[in-house]
This record gives structure tokens, C-alpha cells and sequence, in this order.
């Protein structure tokens, strides 16, 4: 087992590299966790336009403490705040944002992704209580899905496989995933490797990976801010 | 608004006593065995008071449907706790204290059916609206849609979901005018309009009710058709704020 702990990337600098995709204008649904780590990360100059499922569109940064109004939260039932340009709305009018094709891009975590772009994020499948949240609507329905993820699970297992052995968010849903090794697209039912970090060979991130890495769109160094390390 | 009773109480004369009397009298019509849907996304909109009315009245055996369910020991989290519910339809129930809702769930005291969140409100809306069922690929594929009918639209698979429908809805506004006609806070709308139009009889609290045309029509986001009682409470409780102050129902 390859060691990555001193080379793999932070959740910081997973978070920035999500962010530097996403274009000028976009209509964007952060996950609950992990993935609202994208918010800090946006280049200056392009205006993303945040979406959260419990009715608030274009939203502002969480409140200072003790300014918080409980009455504007977002789906981690956190504080936010409104700016100019806020709107909004019930929840039939928020999922309808979502399953009408109107957001351009969700990004939520994973448990798994199979290389048919497959994503299990809501049930280890271990007994406990089941939440789904709006997990299920989004994948199905963002014009492009990413995941943002440890490359391998806490005890080594690749997190990216051939197929899901936990319980299904969504089929066919994931376009990219933004490991800590690895920015990888899902096309034509197989992982499409695009970036990876350089003190890492191809072979040792196959190694890592449970499905087969294609290489033929050419494998770019996948390069963050040293300073979110 | 057909058959509206409003209860009044001036911000001059609030008391408690007469509050909880006049909350007791709007909730005391929910039977044992009831369908109640309750407003509300974790605390931000919820009903704090009008559940805590449903509370004390005792009704047993209700079937809730609401987005979560419960935090710490005050509204949803606290009617649990008491055992007034059955059977819980949510799409999350996890919060940062769902101590209740675990005990009550690993007990086998309260049976969960699990909604994916979109697909939740949608079934309301429809219930609402009178549509008995309709087709999402939310879910396609996945546990959720086992035993759900599948049918292909233009090259893409749909699982069936039927239409959700409640004998009494609990919902939390901002402003009402004595025709019902609802605004709300911004956040704290979430599920209270869909849910307004789901049920039988319709309970709003809200924080003041205003004469007629004292709210802009433009400005109108549940029409008092949707509405059968209106309570004011001038300044209700936020279930955040309750649950760091560590407060327990009853």
C-alpha cells in the first residue's frame, strides 16, 4: 500500500480546484459538509449565483455570531444572509429548480462512484437510521454532477469502483470527481483520468483506484495553492 | 376563507393564559389517528406553538409528515418524545440532537418512511393540487423506488410517486390578513404553503394578523382559500434558540 498521507491534497485545495470550474454566472447546490468548502474557494471577478434546497436563492456568508436570524438558514441548518439579488421560495419551487434542469452544477460527497458514474452518498447500507435529504433530486437532475472526495476510504479501500456494493443516490449521474489524487471524468462508462498530483505515477494511482484510469485525453498536473495545504 | 376563526389577541393584552386557551381550542378538534403535516425545515419555520398546543391536548397515534424529525427535546423532538406519533414521513432525520427520534426509532416505537426531499414536497404539492400521482427520476434505480411503477418519457426512466394529502396541516406565517391571506418569513417558508394546500383543515399561527388590504395583493404567498384557522403569536419561539437554551416540552 502506497503511503499518500504527506502527498494527497487537503480538503481546502480539493474545494479550490472544484471551485476554479465553475463558470461565470453559474447556478450552483453545494452538499451539506465537505462540499460547502467550495463557497470560499470562488475565482475573483465571476459571480456564482448558490442555490440551497430549503428555498434561498443567491444567498450571502454566514452571519457574524450573535447576528444570526433562524429564520434564514441553509440546508446544514446553518446561518446565512440575504444581498442584494437574494430571492425566496417554497419548496415545490426550489425542487423544481432542481428537477427541471434549471442548476448547472451540484456537488455533493461520496461514499462510492462506480466508472459507469453510479454514487452511493446517503446509506452505508450498514443498518443505522436512512436520510436522504435532497440528494436523490439533485444528482439526477444538476446539469453536471461533481463529487469531491478522499481518493481512498480511511482504511485504504478505493472509493472509486468498478461497481457500488453500497446503497444508490443515483445511476449514470456523476460527470467529474474531484479526489485528493485525482480530477477524473466519467465518460462512456469508464473513469477518464485528466489531472493527478505529480509526486504520484499513474501506476500508483491506478493502484489506489477499483477501476480501470483511461488516459487517452492527455493527463494534466493537477496543481493547488500550497497555502490551503 | 370558508368557516375562519380568528383568535384574536392584541399585542397590549398578550397573556399566556389566555394564549394557551385559545391554542387549546384550535387544536382540540385533531383526533387520535390523524394525518398532521407540520411546516418548518429543522427550526426555521416550524410551529413551535402550535405543536406545543397538540402537545398538551394529547392526541395519540398521529401520522406526521414534515422534513425532519425533531431536534433536541422542544416541538417535533418533544411530541415524539411524548408518543403521540406513530409514524413519521420525512426526508432527513438527522439534526444536531435526534436523540429522540433515535431512541423512539431503535425502540420501534415510531415507524419511518423516508422521502427523498424534492419527491416530498412534490407528493404535497400534488396532493394539493389534486394530481394523484406523477412521475420523477428522482430515485430511479435506487432502494427508494422498489415497487414503484417505471415508465420511459422521451429515452429517460421515471419512477411513479403517488400524491401526499393530511387531515390537518400546522403551518407558521408572518403576516395574515383576516381573509388568511399569508406571507412569511424569508427562510421559514420552505414546506408551509405546499402544505397549506395538502390538507383538510389548515392552522396557521402567525406572528400578526393585519385588516384586509394592509397586505399589498402582489405581495400575497398563500391566498386565505388555503387557510381555515389563524392564531397570532406575536412573538413565537424559534426552536434554535430554545434548543441552546437547553429548554424541554413540557
Amino acid at each position: 500500500m502506497i503511503d499518500i498521507s504527506e502527498i494527497k491534497l487537503s480538503n481546502a485545495q480539493i474545494a479550490w480546484r472544484a471551485a476554479q470550474d465553475i463558470q461565470d454566472g453559474a447556478y450552483v447546490n453545494l452538499g451539506i459538509g465537505f462540499p460547502e468548502m467550495v463557497a470560499s474557494y470562488q475565482p475573483e471577478g465571476k459571480e456564482v449565483i448558490f442555490h440551497t434546497e430549503n428555498g434561498v436563492l443567491g444567498f450571502g456568508p454566514a452571519p457574524a455570531v450573535g447576528e444570526e436570524d433562524w429564520d434564514l438558514i441553509n440546508a446544514g441548518k446553518k446561518a446565512i444572509t440575504s444581498k442584494p439579488g437574494t430571492s425566496f421560495f417554497h419548496h415545490a419551487d426550489s425542487f423544481a429548480m432542481v428537477r427541471g434542469g434549471h442548476l448547472d452544477v451540484a456537488i455533493l460527497g461520496a461514499y462510492q462512484i462506480a466508472q459507469n458514474g453510479d454514487l452511493a452518498n446517503w446509506s452505508t447500507g450498514k443498518g443505522g437510521i436512512p436520510a436522504v435529504g435532497g440528494a436523490m433530486d439533485l444528482v439526477q437532475s444538476a446539469r453536471r454532477v461533481a463529487v469531491v472526495t478522499d481518493h481512498i476510504t480511511k482504511k485504504g479501500e478505493p472509493k472509486l469502483v468498478e461497481s457500488c456494493t453500497m446503497p444508490l443516490t443515483g445511476v449514470g449521474c456523476v460527470t467529474r470527481i474531484y479526489s485528493s489524487l485525482a480530477v477524473i471524468d466519467v465518460e462512456g462508462g469508464h473513469f477518464v483520468l485528466r489531472e493527478k498530483i505529480a509526486a504520484l505515477s499513474i501506476d500508483d494511482l491506478q493502484a489506489l483506484t477499483g477501476a480501470e484510469l483511461l488516459t487517452t485525453k492527455g493527463v494534466d498536473a493537477l496543481i493547488c495553492p500550497e497555502a490551503l495545504g | 376563507m370558508s368557516e375562519m376563526t380568528r383568535y384574536p389577541i392584541s399585542q397590549e393584552d398578550l397573556d399566556m393564559v389566555k394564549t394557551v386557551t385559545t391554542l387549546r381550542e384550535v387544536i382540540q378538534q385533531i383526533p387520535d389517528g390523524a394525518t398532521v403535516m407540520i411546516g418548518g425545515f429543522g427550526g426555521s419555520g416550524a410551529p413551535i406553538e402550535l405543536i406545543h398546543a397538540l402537545i398538551d391536548h394529547g392526541a395519540k397515534h398521529l401520522t406526521v409528515v414534515n422534513n425532519n424529525a425533531g431536534n433536541g427535546h422542544v416541538g417535533l423532538a418533544a411530541l415524539i418524545e411524548q408518543g403521540q406519533v406513530d409514524k413519521l414521513i420525512c426526508s432527513f432525520p438527522r439534526s444536531a440532537d435526534p436523540s429522540v427520534f433515535v431512541t423512539a426509532y431503535k425502540a420501534n416505537k415510531i415507524a419511518l418512511e423516508i422521502v427523498p426531499q424534492g419527491t416530498l414536497a412534490e407528493r404535497i404539492r400534488a396532493g394539493g393540487a389534486g394530481i394523484p400521482a406523477f412521475y420523477t427520476p428522482t430515485a430511479f434505480g435506487t432502494a427508494v423506488a422498489e415497487g414503484k411503477p417505471i415508465e420511459v418519457f422521451e429515452g429517460r426512466s421515471y419512477i411513479r410517486e403517488l400524491w401526499l394529502k393530511a387531515d390537518y396541516a400546522l403551518i407558521k406565517g408572518d403576516l395574515s390578513d383576516t381573509h388568511g391571506n399569508m406571507t412569511y418569513r424569508m427562510a421559514a417558508r420552505n414546506f408551509n404553503p405546499i402544505m397549506a394546500t395538502a390538507a383538510k383543515v389548515t392552522i396557521a399561527q402567525v406572528s400578526r394578523v393585519v385588516q384586509a388590504g394592509a397586505i399589498d395583493p402582489e405581495h400575497v404567498v398563500t391566498p386565505g382559500i388555503f387557510i381555515n384557522h389563524l392564531v397570532e403569536i406575536t412573538h413565537p419561539a424559534q426552536e434554535e434558540e430554545l434548543n441552546r437554551a437547553e429548554a424541554v416540552y413540557p
